[in-house]
Protein backbone atom coordinates (compact mmCIF):
# COMPACT_ATOMS: atom_id res chain seq x y z
CA UNK A 1 0.00 0.00 0.00
CA UNK A 2 1.42 3.24 -0.97
CA UNK A 3 2.16 5.68 1.52
CA UNK A 4 0.07 8.48 0.00
CA UNK A 5 -2.83 7.89 -2.27
CA UNK A 6 -2.80 11.64 -3.88
CA UNK A 7 -0.58 14.68 -4.40
CA UNK A 8 0.27 16.92 -1.07
CA UNK A 9 -1.57 19.28 -2.80
CA UNK A 10 -4.70 17.60 -2.19
CA UNK A 11 -4.20 16.34 0.87
CA UNK A 12 -3.81 19.91 1.76
CA UNK A 13 -7.04 21.00 0.17
CA UNK A 14 -8.18 17.88 2.25
CA UNK A 15 -6.93 19.08 5.12
CA UNK A 16 -8.38 22.82 4.70
CA UNK A 17 -11.70 21.45 4.17
CA UNK A 18 -11.62 19.15 7.27
CA UNK A 19 -11.03 22.57 8.88
CA UNK A 20 -14.96 24.03 8.43
CA UNK A 21 -17.27 23.72 10.71
CA UNK A 22 -19.12 20.37 9.96
CA UNK A 23 -16.06 18.99 7.91
CA UNK A 24 -14.24 15.97 9.53
CA UNK A 25 -11.72 14.59 7.72
CA UNK A 26 -13.53 11.80 6.02
CA UNK A 27 -17.10 14.38 4.80
CA UNK A 28 -13.64 16.79 3.68
CA UNK A 29 -12.25 14.19 1.61
CA UNK A 30 -16.08 13.98 0.34
CA UNK A 31 -16.22 17.62 -0.64
CA UNK A 32 -12.60 17.30 -2.32
CA UNK A 33 -13.69 14.63 -4.31
CA UNK A 34 -16.98 16.12 -5.39
CA UNK A 35 -14.85 19.25 -6.04
CA UNK A 36 -12.25 17.05 -7.91
CA UNK A 37 -14.63 15.64 -10.17
CA UNK A 38 -16.77 18.98 -10.85
CA UNK A 39 -13.94 20.78 -11.85
CA UNK A 40 -14.92 23.50 -14.15
CA UNK A 41 -18.40 23.46 -12.83
CA UNK A 42 -17.64 23.71 -9.40
CA UNK A 43 -14.43 23.90 -8.15
CA UNK A 44 -13.09 26.79 -10.43
CA UNK A 45 -15.88 29.32 -9.82
CA UNK A 46 -15.41 28.47 -6.05
CA UNK A 47 -11.45 29.24 -6.10
CA UNK A 48 -12.31 32.72 -7.98
CA UNK A 49 -14.96 33.35 -5.61
CA UNK A 50 -13.19 32.58 -2.34
CA UNK A 51 -10.02 34.65 -3.79
CA UNK A 52 -12.23 37.39 -4.48
CA UNK A 53 -14.00 37.19 -1.15
CA UNK A 54 -10.56 37.01 0.40
CA UNK A 55 -9.24 40.39 -1.21
CA UNK A 56 -12.33 42.30 -0.24
CA UNK A 57 -13.71 41.47 2.86
CA UNK A 58 -13.83 44.13 5.13
CA UNK A 59 -15.06 44.57 8.25
CA UNK A 60 -17.64 47.30 8.33
CA UNK A 61 -15.99 50.56 10.18
CA UNK A 62 -19.70 51.56 11.46
CA UNK A 63 -21.41 48.38 12.98
CA UNK A 64 -18.34 45.75 12.91
CA UNK A 65 -20.00 43.17 10.63
CA UNK A 66 -17.94 41.74 7.43
CA UNK A 67 -19.11 43.04 3.92
CA UNK A 68 -17.33 43.60 0.80
CA UNK A 69 -17.48 47.39 1.67
CA UNK A 70 -17.16 49.87 4.38
CA UNK A 71 -19.97 50.95 5.50
CA UNK A 72 -21.49 47.82 4.63
CA UNK A 73 -24.66 46.75 3.04
CA UNK A 74 -26.86 47.36 5.79
CA UNK A 75 -25.30 50.45 7.07
CA UNK A 76 -25.05 52.09 3.92
CA UNK A 77 -28.96 51.70 2.95
CA UNK A 78 -30.71 54.66 3.05
CA UNK A 79 -34.10 53.24 3.75
CA UNK A 80 -33.02 51.49 7.30
CA UNK A 81 -34.53 53.37 10.28
CA UNK A 82 -31.51 55.32 11.36
CA UNK A 83 -33.32 55.51 14.41
CA UNK A 84 -33.21 51.93 15.88
CA UNK A 85 -30.21 49.97 15.96
CA UNK A 86 -30.30 46.24 17.18
CA UNK A 87 -26.91 44.90 18.98
CA UNK A 88 -25.63 41.89 18.34
CA UNK A 89 -23.25 38.93 19.53
CA UNK A 90 -21.97 37.88 16.12
CA UNK A 91 -22.00 38.63 12.20
CA UNK A 92 -24.14 34.91 12.03
CA UNK A 93 -26.84 36.54 14.68
CA UNK A 94 -27.20 39.80 12.33
CA UNK A 95 -27.64 37.20 9.76
CA UNK A 96 -30.40 34.76 11.77
CA UNK A 97 -32.11 38.47 12.29
CA UNK A 98 -31.87 39.45 8.47
CA UNK A 99 -33.33 36.28 7.32
CA UNK A 100 -35.89 36.52 9.68
CA UNK A 101 -36.75 39.94 8.31
CA UNK A 102 -38.18 42.15 11.51
CA UNK A 103 -35.34 44.33 11.90
CA UNK A 104 -36.35 47.88 10.03
CA UNK A 105 -32.85 49.61 11.83
CA UNK A 106 -29.28 48.70 11.51
CA UNK A 107 -27.11 46.92 13.73
CA UNK A 108 -23.83 47.05 15.67
CA UNK A 109 -21.97 43.64 15.99
CA UNK A 110 -20.34 43.53 19.52
CA UNK A 111 -18.12 40.36 18.22
CA UNK A 112 -18.77 38.39 21.51
CA UNK A 113 -20.19 39.00 24.94
CA UNK A 114 -18.16 39.86 28.26
CA UNK A 115 -17.36 36.90 30.26
CA UNK A 116 -15.36 37.50 33.74
CA UNK A 117 -15.02 33.98 33.84
CA UNK A 118 -12.87 33.53 30.84
CA UNK A 119 -11.19 36.99 30.96
CA UNK A 120 -13.15 38.82 28.16
CA UNK A 121 -13.88 42.64 29.46
CA UNK A 122 -15.10 45.53 27.44
CA UNK A 123 -11.87 45.99 25.81
CA UNK A 124 -12.38 43.01 24.38
CA UNK A 125 -15.36 43.88 22.41
CA UNK A 126 -16.75 46.56 19.81
CA UNK A 127 -18.50 49.19 22.62
CA UNK A 128 -16.77 52.11 22.14
CA UNK A 129 -17.87 52.19 18.87
CA UNK A 130 -21.33 51.48 20.43
CA UNK A 131 -21.25 54.96 22.53
CA UNK A 132 -20.31 57.26 19.60
CA UNK A 133 -23.04 55.73 17.18
CA UNK A 134 -25.97 56.28 20.07
CA UNK A 135 -24.40 59.98 20.68
CA UNK A 136 -24.81 60.97 17.63
CA UNK A 137 -28.17 61.57 18.07
CA UNK A 138 -30.18 59.62 15.27
CA UNK A 139 -30.69 56.19 17.07
CA UNK A 140 -33.55 56.35 19.37
CA UNK A 141 -34.04 52.95 20.23
CA UNK A 142 -31.55 50.43 21.05
CA UNK A 143 -32.64 46.82 20.90
CA UNK A 144 -30.14 44.65 22.51
CA UNK A 145 -30.42 41.06 20.85
CA UNK A 146 -27.52 38.86 22.86
CA UNK A 147 -28.03 35.55 23.58
CA UNK A 148 -30.17 34.31 26.75
CA UNK A 149 -27.09 32.89 28.59
CA UNK A 150 -25.47 34.27 31.57
CA UNK A 151 -22.66 36.04 29.90
CA UNK A 152 -25.26 37.42 26.97
CA UNK A 153 -27.03 39.35 29.82
CA UNK A 154 -24.20 39.96 31.89
CA UNK A 155 -23.26 42.32 28.35
CA UNK A 156 -27.18 43.03 27.94
CA UNK A 157 -26.90 44.78 31.91
CA UNK A 158 -23.11 46.67 30.67
CA UNK A 159 -24.39 48.00 27.73
CA UNK A 160 -27.91 49.32 29.62
CA UNK A 161 -25.62 51.14 31.84
CA UNK A 162 -23.14 52.40 29.34
CA UNK A 163 -25.89 53.79 27.25
CA UNK A 164 -28.31 55.27 30.36
CA UNK A 165 -26.91 58.98 30.10
CA UNK A 166 -27.40 59.01 26.32
CA UNK A 167 -31.34 59.13 26.80
CA UNK A 168 -32.14 56.39 24.32
CA UNK A 169 -35.12 53.86 25.14
CA UNK A 170 -32.80 50.79 25.67
CA UNK A 171 -34.96 47.26 25.21
CA UNK A 172 -34.26 43.60 25.14
CA UNK A 173 -35.64 40.57 23.15
CA UNK A 174 -38.49 38.51 25.02
CA UNK A 175 -37.33 35.52 27.40
CA UNK A 176 -39.99 32.82 26.90
CA UNK A 177 -41.37 29.64 25.10
CA UNK A 178 -40.26 29.43 21.36
CA UNK A 179 -42.10 28.91 18.86
CA UNK A 180 -42.89 24.88 18.66
CA UNK A 181 -41.69 24.51 22.23
CA UNK A 182 -43.69 22.32 24.31
CA UNK A 183 -44.13 23.00 27.74
CA UNK A 184 -43.26 19.88 29.38
CA UNK A 185 -40.02 20.07 27.83
CA UNK A 186 -39.28 23.62 28.93
CA UNK A 187 -36.55 24.23 31.88
CA UNK A 188 -38.38 25.59 34.58
CA UNK A 189 -36.04 28.66 34.33
CA UNK A 190 -37.65 29.44 30.65
CA UNK A 191 -41.28 28.50 31.89
CA UNK A 192 -40.84 30.85 34.80
CA UNK A 193 -39.30 34.10 32.74
CA UNK A 194 -42.46 33.28 30.18
CA UNK A 195 -44.93 33.43 32.91
CA UNK A 196 -43.18 36.53 33.77
CA UNK A 197 -43.30 38.23 30.46
CA UNK A 198 -47.20 37.39 29.80
CA UNK A 199 -49.00 39.39 27.87
CA UNK A 200 -52.49 40.31 27.08
CA UNK A 201 -54.34 37.61 24.67
CA UNK B 1 -21.54 8.97 45.44
CA UNK B 2 -20.89 5.22 44.15
CA UNK B 3 -17.21 5.04 42.76
CA UNK B 4 -17.12 1.93 40.51
CA UNK B 5 -13.21 1.07 39.51
CA UNK B 6 -14.33 -2.30 37.08
CA UNK B 7 -11.69 -2.98 34.55
CA UNK B 8 -12.18 -0.76 31.89
CA UNK B 9 -13.73 2.10 33.59
CA UNK B 10 -14.50 4.50 36.63
CA UNK B 11 -17.46 6.49 37.66
CA UNK B 12 -18.91 8.07 40.19
CA UNK B 13 -21.74 10.17 40.42
CA UNK B 14 -22.27 13.56 42.79
CA UNK B 15 -24.17 16.81 42.80
CA UNK B 16 -22.45 19.90 41.65
CA UNK B 17 -22.90 23.40 40.65
CA UNK B 18 -21.94 24.68 37.15
CA UNK B 19 -18.72 27.13 37.16
CA UNK B 20 -18.35 27.31 33.27
CA UNK B 21 -17.15 25.82 30.63
CA UNK B 22 -15.81 26.05 27.15
CA UNK B 23 -16.71 24.76 23.65
CA UNK B 24 -14.70 21.31 22.97
CA UNK B 25 -15.42 21.05 18.87
CA UNK B 26 -19.07 22.06 17.12
CA UNK B 27 -21.27 19.94 19.68
CA UNK B 28 -19.60 19.48 22.84
CA UNK B 29 -18.45 21.21 25.51
CA UNK B 30 -15.91 21.26 28.80
CA UNK B 31 -17.68 21.57 32.08
CA UNK B 32 -16.33 22.59 34.91
CA UNK B 33 -18.38 22.11 38.21
CA UNK B 34 -17.54 22.48 41.79
CA UNK B 35 -19.03 19.11 43.50
CA UNK B 36 -19.96 17.95 46.48
CA UNK B 37 -17.83 15.20 47.41
CA UNK B 38 -15.22 15.73 43.92
CA UNK B 39 -14.02 19.33 44.32
CA UNK B 40 -13.90 21.36 41.43
CA UNK B 41 -13.69 18.75 38.42
CA UNK B 42 -13.68 19.27 34.86
CA UNK B 43 -15.53 16.55 32.30
CA UNK B 44 -16.14 16.60 28.58
CA UNK B 45 -20.20 17.50 27.70
CA UNK B 46 -20.47 15.66 24.31
CA UNK B 47 -23.83 17.60 22.63
CA UNK B 48 -23.43 20.41 25.50
CA UNK B 49 -23.93 22.75 22.95
CA UNK B 50 -27.09 21.54 21.97
CA UNK B 51 -30.53 22.96 22.48
CA UNK B 52 -31.51 21.01 25.14
CA UNK B 53 -28.17 21.46 27.28
CA UNK B 54 -27.18 24.73 27.01
CA UNK B 55 -29.82 26.37 29.19
CA UNK B 56 -28.87 23.07 31.59
CA UNK B 57 -24.52 24.39 31.26
CA UNK B 58 -25.06 27.98 32.51
CA UNK B 59 -23.11 28.79 35.14
CA UNK B 60 -24.87 28.61 38.75
CA UNK B 61 -27.11 25.48 38.02
CA UNK B 62 -27.38 22.39 39.98
CA UNK B 63 -26.61 19.62 38.35
CA UNK B 64 -26.60 15.79 38.88
CA UNK B 65 -23.59 14.32 37.49
CA UNK B 66 -22.12 11.05 36.33
CA UNK B 67 -19.29 11.42 35.47
CA UNK B 68 -17.20 8.74 33.26
CA UNK B 69 -13.09 7.67 32.79
CA UNK B 70 -11.32 4.82 31.05
CA UNK B 71 -8.46 5.96 34.37
CA UNK B 72 -9.06 8.16 37.13
CA UNK B 73 -6.40 10.90 36.13
CA UNK B 74 -8.33 11.31 32.68
CA UNK B 75 -10.72 14.16 32.31
CA UNK B 76 -13.55 11.95 31.41
CA UNK B 77 -17.14 12.44 30.41
CA UNK B 78 -19.79 13.73 32.20
CA UNK B 79 -23.44 12.76 31.83
CA UNK B 80 -25.53 15.95 33.07
CA UNK B 81 -28.86 16.60 34.44
CA UNK B 82 -29.97 19.39 35.46
CA UNK B 83 -31.09 19.76 39.09
CA UNK B 84 -32.37 23.51 39.58
CA UNK B 85 -31.73 25.41 36.72
CA UNK B 86 -31.58 28.98 37.96
CA UNK B 87 -29.81 30.83 35.39
CA UNK B 88 -32.62 32.28 33.96
CA UNK B 89 -33.85 33.28 37.35
CA UNK B 90 -31.11 36.23 37.56
CA UNK B 91 -31.02 37.25 34.69
CA UNK B 92 -33.13 40.04 34.88
CA UNK B 93 -30.98 41.05 38.22
CA UNK B 94 -27.48 42.59 37.42
CA UNK B 95 -26.46 42.36 40.89
CA UNK B 96 -27.14 38.53 40.69
CA UNK B 97 -26.00 37.93 37.32
CA UNK B 98 -22.22 39.60 38.90
CA UNK B 99 -22.56 37.84 42.11
CA UNK B 100 -22.92 34.46 40.13
CA UNK B 101 -19.75 35.75 37.76
CA UNK B 102 -17.50 37.03 41.12
CA UNK B 103 -18.12 33.24 43.11
CA UNK B 104 -18.20 31.38 40.28
CA UNK B 105 -14.83 33.02 39.13
CA UNK B 106 -13.16 32.72 42.73
CA UNK B 107 -14.49 28.49 42.91
CA UNK B 108 -13.01 28.34 39.56
CA UNK B 109 -9.38 28.95 40.93
CA UNK B 110 -10.05 25.89 43.50
CA UNK B 111 -7.70 23.13 43.16
CA UNK B 112 -8.93 20.23 41.02
CA UNK B 113 -10.66 17.00 42.60
CA UNK B 114 -9.61 18.42 46.26
CA UNK B 115 -13.31 17.44 48.11
CA UNK B 116 -14.67 20.84 49.21
CA UNK B 117 -18.10 20.15 50.86
CA UNK B 118 -18.32 23.06 52.67
CA UNK B 119 -17.54 25.46 49.66
CA UNK B 120 -19.98 23.16 47.60
CA UNK B 121 -22.73 24.04 49.88
CA UNK B 122 -22.34 27.51 50.26
CA UNK B 123 -22.00 27.83 46.90
CA UNK B 124 -25.20 26.16 46.04
CA UNK B 125 -27.18 27.63 48.85
CA UNK B 126 -25.95 31.09 47.48
CA UNK B 127 -26.71 30.41 43.83
CA UNK B 128 -30.21 29.33 45.12
CA UNK B 129 -31.45 32.76 46.87
CA UNK B 130 -29.15 34.93 44.86
CA UNK B 131 -31.66 36.98 43.68
CA UNK B 132 -32.01 37.90 47.99
CA UNK B 133 -30.52 40.95 47.97
CA UNK B 134 -30.40 41.20 51.98
CA UNK B 135 -28.76 37.57 52.85
CA UNK B 136 -26.46 37.26 50.09
CA UNK B 137 -23.60 39.84 50.64
CA UNK B 138 -22.97 38.39 54.26
CA UNK B 139 -22.92 34.79 52.83
CA UNK B 140 -20.88 36.07 50.06
CA UNK B 141 -18.28 37.29 52.77
CA UNK B 142 -18.19 33.82 54.48
CA UNK B 143 -17.91 32.20 51.13
CA UNK B 144 -14.81 34.55 50.38
CA UNK B 145 -13.17 33.31 54.15
CA UNK B 146 -13.74 29.67 53.29
CA UNK B 147 -12.54 30.14 50.06
CA UNK B 148 -9.18 32.00 51.58
CA UNK B 149 -9.04 29.05 54.34
CA UNK B 150 -9.14 26.25 51.76
CA UNK B 151 -6.30 28.00 49.85
CA UNK B 152 -4.59 27.94 53.22
CA UNK B 153 -4.36 31.79 53.52
CA UNK B 154 -6.97 31.34 56.17
CA UNK B 155 -7.37 34.39 58.46
CA UNK B 156 -6.99 33.97 62.16
CA UNK B 157 -9.77 36.20 63.87
CA UNK B 158 -10.10 34.52 67.27
CA UNK B 159 -6.99 36.23 69.22
CA UNK B 160 -4.43 38.78 69.04
CA UNK B 161 -1.45 37.80 67.57
CA UNK B 162 0.68 40.43 69.84
CA UNK B 163 -1.05 39.78 73.10
CA UNK B 164 -2.72 36.15 72.85
CA UNK B 165 -6.04 38.04 74.17
CA UNK B 166 -9.42 37.31 72.63
CA UNK B 167 -11.35 40.51 73.55
CA UNK B 168 -11.34 44.22 72.18
CA UNK B 169 -10.36 42.19 68.74
CA UNK B 170 -10.26 45.71 66.52
CA UNK B 171 -7.68 45.19 63.48
CA UNK B 172 -6.04 42.71 61.01
CA UNK B 173 -2.51 42.73 60.19
CA UNK B 174 -2.45 43.35 56.54
CA UNK B 175 0.95 40.99 56.49
CA UNK B 176 -0.08 37.70 58.85
CA UNK B 177 -3.93 38.25 58.80
CA UNK B 178 -4.06 38.00 62.47
CA UNK B 179 -6.28 39.78 64.42
CA UNK B 180 -4.65 42.65 66.74
CA UNK B 181 -6.23 43.78 69.55
CA UNK B 182 -6.59 47.57 69.95
CA UNK B 183 -4.28 47.83 72.71
CA UNK B 184 -1.99 45.91 70.99
CA UNK B 185 -2.07 47.84 67.94
CA UNK B 186 -0.88 51.41 69.33
CA UNK B 187 0.89 53.15 67.03
CA UNK B 188 0.62 51.07 63.81
CA UNK B 189 -3.19 51.13 63.97
CA UNK B 190 -3.73 53.37 60.89
CA UNK B 191 -1.17 50.53 59.19
CA UNK B 192 -3.81 47.58 59.98
CA UNK B 193 -7.02 46.57 58.33
CA UNK B 194 -10.77 47.54 60.41
CA UNK B 195 -11.48 43.74 61.87
CA UNK B 196 -15.68 44.77 61.59
CA UNK B 197 -17.65 43.69 65.20
CA UNK B 198 -19.71 40.70 63.55
CA UNK B 199 -16.22 39.04 62.80
CA UNK B 200 -15.15 39.39 65.83
CA UNK B 201 -14.99 36.75 68.32
CA UNK B 202 -18.85 36.52 70.15
CA UNK B 203 -19.54 39.02 67.66
CA UNK B 204 -22.80 41.17 66.84
CA UNK B 205 -26.06 39.08 65.01
CA UNK B 206 -27.48 39.89 61.92
CA UNK B 207 -28.33 42.65 60.64
CA UNK B 208 -24.80 43.75 59.84
CA UNK B 209 -24.19 47.61 59.45
CA UNK B 210 -23.48 48.68 55.80
CA UNK B 211 -20.31 49.79 57.16
CA UNK B 212 -19.05 46.72 58.83
CA UNK B 213 -19.74 44.75 55.36
CA UNK B 214 -18.20 47.00 53.77
CA UNK B 215 -15.26 46.26 55.85
CA UNK B 216 -15.16 42.94 55.61
CA UNK B 217 -15.23 42.65 52.17
CA UNK B 218 -12.21 45.45 52.22
CA UNK B 219 -10.77 42.92 54.35
CA UNK B 220 -11.27 39.92 52.22
CA UNK B 221 -10.67 41.77 49.21
CA UNK B 222 -6.70 43.07 50.51
CA UNK B 223 -5.49 38.87 51.12
CA UNK B 224 -7.58 37.57 48.04
CA UNK B 225 -5.21 40.44 45.91
CA UNK B 226 -2.43 39.78 47.70
CA UNK B 227 -2.60 35.81 48.42
CA UNK B 228 -4.50 34.84 45.25
CA UNK B 229 -4.80 37.12 42.73
CA UNK B 230 -1.56 38.28 42.69
CA UNK B 231 0.62 35.00 42.73
CA UNK B 232 -0.84 34.14 39.71
CA UNK B 233 -0.81 37.05 37.93
CA UNK B 234 -4.37 37.52 37.40
CA UNK B 235 -6.81 40.33 37.57
CA UNK B 236 -9.59 39.61 39.75
CA UNK B 237 -13.29 39.45 37.99
CA UNK B 238 -14.85 43.21 37.43
CA UNK B 239 -18.05 41.52 38.43
CA UNK B 240 -17.16 41.51 42.58
CA UNK B 241 -16.81 45.24 42.66
CA UNK B 242 -19.76 45.55 40.16
CA UNK B 243 -21.62 43.76 42.42
CA UNK B 244 -20.54 45.86 45.98
CA UNK B 245 -21.33 48.75 43.90
CA UNK B 246 -24.76 47.53 43.59
CA UNK B 247 -24.77 47.35 47.36
CA UNK B 248 -24.54 50.70 47.57
CA UNK B 249 -21.49 51.08 49.80
CA UNK B 250 -18.95 50.38 46.88
CA UNK B 251 -16.51 48.59 49.34
CA UNK B 252 -15.00 46.66 46.68
CA UNK B 253 -12.79 49.87 45.87
CA UNK B 254 -10.47 48.39 48.70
Amino acid sequence: MPDRVVGPEIERLIQLLARLPGYGPRSARRAALHLMRKREELLSPLADAMRVAKERIVTCESCGSVDTRSPCSICGDNRRDAAQLVIVETVGDLWALERAGVVKGRYHVLGGTLSPLDGVGPADLNLQGLVTRVAEGEVREVIIAVNATVDGQTTAHYVTDMLAHLGVRVTRLAHGVPVGGELDYLDEGTLAAAIRSRTAF
Amino acid sequence: MTAVAGGTQVEWQDRGVVLGGRAYGETSVIVELLTAEHGRHLGLVQGGRSRRLRPVLQPGNAVAATWRARIDHHMGAFLIEGLALRAARIMDSAAALHAVNHLCGLARLLPEREPQPVLHAMLDAMMEGVEEREALPLQMLQFELAFLAALGFGLDLASCAATGASEDLHFVSPKTGRAVSLGAAGIYADRLLTLPRFLRPGGGAAPVPPEDLAAAFRLTDHFLSRDVFGPRHIAPTPSRRAYLATLGAGPGAA
